[in-house]
């Protein structure tokens, strides 16, 4: 198995060669093929996970069905590419999928230079650990000499090395290349502590045999901005991808949602005018139709919606908005003016 | 006339597109041609797409800071100041140690079930057949995977550590055992044994040539454990042990100090000794079965104990059709090392095509290095086979 990643790498490589030259309009490449192609988690519950019918459900999720919404007026034509930590950023960039958004951390090196530009944020994330309560640890900062169980190919990786170093402490840490792999170690006493962004600590918690031996410590050692991302040099997909998001938090700072957008279609307010494109003509400078961001309410929902559906109280994570809220609501979640 | 009949002697005159000779060179000269023009299109392709996507080339990166922890090192390496390339080289340290070792014990355990199996004992012969039958059949990661799950469920959790006598600790993250810090007294001892080494190999030659001369037979096996084990010992002890061990002892979490053997090696070591292992029996099986049965019978009618005849009689002209599948276990062993990341154990293909790829996003580099790092290694290992081979060939006179 290990060398068909080294073999798909490198056919990743070699397609990066031929394929990429092609990739000029996506969202031409994109109607020509009739549906959207989403690199996504392999399974995380909350934000990209299939369930046992192959129905994918999750945070990540949402927004690739909302870019198929403003597309295709179909929030189904979407293709997910479950994708390892590791493969993420090849098959973006070889053009194997059209958009990443798979809980991907955006940073300097990968903006820079993997040739990705990610459009903003969906989720406001950090690092956090999660360690047994007969350890008796209140905080990360006695894990002095502990191991830590961590999943490979991650800015995790890098942040515990960063994080320990910072406060003198010393480190044993254990790579795997699955969070499966990573989970099972943790879960047999490999180590003391397990580590990912808190989101996922959350999530992975419900997976052990007993959640309630285990416990999430209150450090956030890191910014884990999470974000779709797509491919360098194409500026309308790219525009196209980050106002799909912008549109579904303007939806929840106006108020319009799911339920009550064919209602709003009718509201003298300006801005829902221009949100929903009965007033303007913003859907055209997109290259979409001018209801593009009716579209996205109508079938996948405001980011306030998705967000309690997925990761919120009406999920079994039950993850509170924090930084996620809105700005006007103590949040960091901000959208330019649609004008 | 005469002219007539050097025509005739002369090659006749063909033209050149149904000259065989012209013909082959012809096409050699086209598909060497189009093999370049092919290469030279994915690498330029490859370099325009790439530096269009504004996606970072080079080695450049070799020399930046790593900065992520590595769990196995034998070289000093830090996530403090180590660079991708230190990260690479202890890697590959990583890949050859599981590797020798499991090569050692896969051959180890492959000759002794190998003749077991051809034992005449049902017992013994049938332990051999189903071990072989069983482990040959299942696919390794599984096997990797069982390995290092019962490593982790068998052994005590770290606070509950079975204690084993010479201040060895034994529990899920390892086996922990006192590290020896050499005094600078001790460099008598290496030197007494390099002294040993040569002697012995002084002593055998002396020996032989002796008993190709007059027939006497002189203790070898006693002399050469005298030689290499007894005198570095005597040096040691008279010396006054030189030596002081740093014993592990249990810290919060941990147990710290000494050294340690960490469950991701040994289930990786286990699972790839115990696989390579059925397929090295099979081999050695077929060697024995290949050597006619005659020769067995010729050992035996000199007055030959049985297990000489094996030792000296069997087992050589065996080798022959031994060593050359031989080799490509011992190949398959070191590629299928590469499954380390599946246990954890930090490999080159875990630490550099996993995380340095991962931390750098220069796939292309960092797979192309390790190919050429497994084919190094891979075409390596052929060479000393090869040269073993030819020692080993039948000389033909």
């Amino acid at each position: 198995m290990k060398t068909n990643i080294l073999v798909s790498a490198a056919f990743g490589a070699v397609a990066a060669l031929v394929a990429g030259s092609a990739s000029a309009g996506t969202l031409d490449n994109v109607k020509q093929k009739g549906f959207l192609q989403c690199g996504s988690n392999t399974g995380l519950a909350g934000f990209g996970q299939p369930d046992a019918q192959g129905n994918w459900t999750g945070l990540d999720v949402d927004f690739c069905r909302a870019i198929a919404a403003a597309v295709f007026n179909d929030a189904s034509k979407v293709k997910f590419v479950p994708l390892s930590a590791k493969d993420r950023f090849t098959a973006l960039q070889s053009g194997e999928v059209d958009v990443l958004v798979r809980n991907t951390t955006w940073t300097i090196s990968r903006d820079t230079s993997l040739g990705l530009n990610f459009t903003g944020v969906n989720y406001y994330d950090g690092q956090g650990f999660m360690v047994r309560k007969s350890l008796k640890v209140a905080s990360a900062l006695e894990l002095n000499g502990a191991s830590v169980c961590v999943q490979q190919g991650t800015t995790t990786e890098l942040n515990l090395a960063d994080y320990f170093r910072a406060n003198k402490i010393q480190l044993k840490s254990v790579t795997f290349a699955s969070s499966d792999e990573t989970l099972k170690a943790y879960e047999a006493g490999r180590c003391d502590a397990f580590t990912t962004d808190a989101s996922g600590l959350y999530a992975e918690r419900l997976r052990l045999a007993q959640p309630d031996e285990h416990l999430v410590l209150p450090e956030i050692i890191s910014k884990e901005p999470l974000g779709p991302a797509v491919r360098h040099g194409d500026d309308q997909w790219f525009d196209i991808v980050k106002w799909v998001g912008y549109a579904q938090l303007t939806a929840e700072e106006l108020g319009v949602d799911q339920k009550n957008v064919d209602a709003m279609l009718k509201s003298d307010n300006p801005d829902i005018k221009r949100l929903l494109g009965t007033e303007g003509k913003f859907g055209e400078a997109l290259g979409l139709p001018n209801d593009w961001a009716y579209r996205v309410i109508k079938l996948v929902g405001n980011y306030g919606e998705s967000f309690e559906r997925t990761v919120g109280q009406g999920s079994p994570l039950k993850i509170k908005r924090g930084l996620n809220a809105l700005w006007n609501k103590g949040g960091l979640q901000y959208a330019p003016p649609i004008r | 006339m005469s002219v007539q009949t050097e025509a005739a002697s002369a090659r006749p005159k063909v033209s050149p597109l149904y000259d065989p000779k012209v013909r082959s060179v012809a096409f050699q000269v086209l598909l060497c041609a189009a093999l370049g023009f092919l290469v030279y299109v994915a690498v330029s392709n490859a370099h325009e797409n790439l530096s269009r996507q504004k996606i970072a080339t080079g080695l450049g990166f070799w020399n930046n800071l790593a900065g992520f922890p590595i769990s196995q090192t034998l070289l000093d390496y830090s996530e403090r100041y180590s660079t991708y390339g230190q990260a690479f080289w202890v890697g590959l340290l990583n890949t050859l140690l599981v590797a020798v070792v499991g090569i050692v014990l896969a051959t180890l355990l492959g000759f002794t079930m190998g003749i077991a199996r051809l034992s005449k004992n049902i017992l013994v012969a049938g332990v051999a057949r189903w071990y072989v039958e069983i482990v040959r059949n299942l696919p390794l990661l599984l096997q990797l995977l069982f390995w290092y799950n019962a490593v982790l469920k068998a052994l005590p959790s770290v606070r509950d550590s079975a204690q084993l006598p010479f201040g060895i600790f034994l529990n899920n993250r390892g086996l922990f055992s006192p590290r020896p810090d050499p005094e600078p007294l001790f460099d008598f001892v290496w030197l007494a044994l390099g002294f040993g080494v040569v002697a012995t190999i002084a002593f055998r030659w002396w020996a032989r040539k002796r008993q190709e001369a007059t027939g006497a037979q002189a203790p070898v096996g006693w002399v050469t454990l005298g030689l290499i084990v007894g005198l570095p010992v005597l040096v040691f002890l008279l010396l006054g042990r030189p030596i002081a061990f740093d014993y592990p002892a249990a810290t919060r979490f941990n147990i710290g100090g000494g050294m340690v053997l960490q469950p991701e090696f040994l289930a990786l070591l286990f699972g790839l000794t115990i696989y390579t292992g059925a397929f090295i029996t099979e081999v050695v099986r077929a060697g024995i079965l290949a050597v006619s049965h005659g020769q067995t019978e010729a050992a035996y009618a000199l007055g030959l104990r049985p297990n000489i005849t094996t030792k000296l009689i069997i087992i050589p002209q065996a080798m022959r059709v031994i060593i050359p599948p031989l080799t490509s276990q011992y190949l398959n062993l070191t590629k299928n090392s590469s499954l380390a990341v599946f246990v954890g154990y930090p490999d080159l293909a875990n630490v550099f095509t996993g995380t340095v790829l991962n931390q750098t996003g220069q796939a292309i580099e960092v797979v192309g290095i390790t190919m050429m790092v497994y084919l190094t290694i891979s075409l390596g290992t052929s060479f000393v086979m090869n040269i073993y081979n030819n020692r080993k060939a039948l000389v033909e006179r």
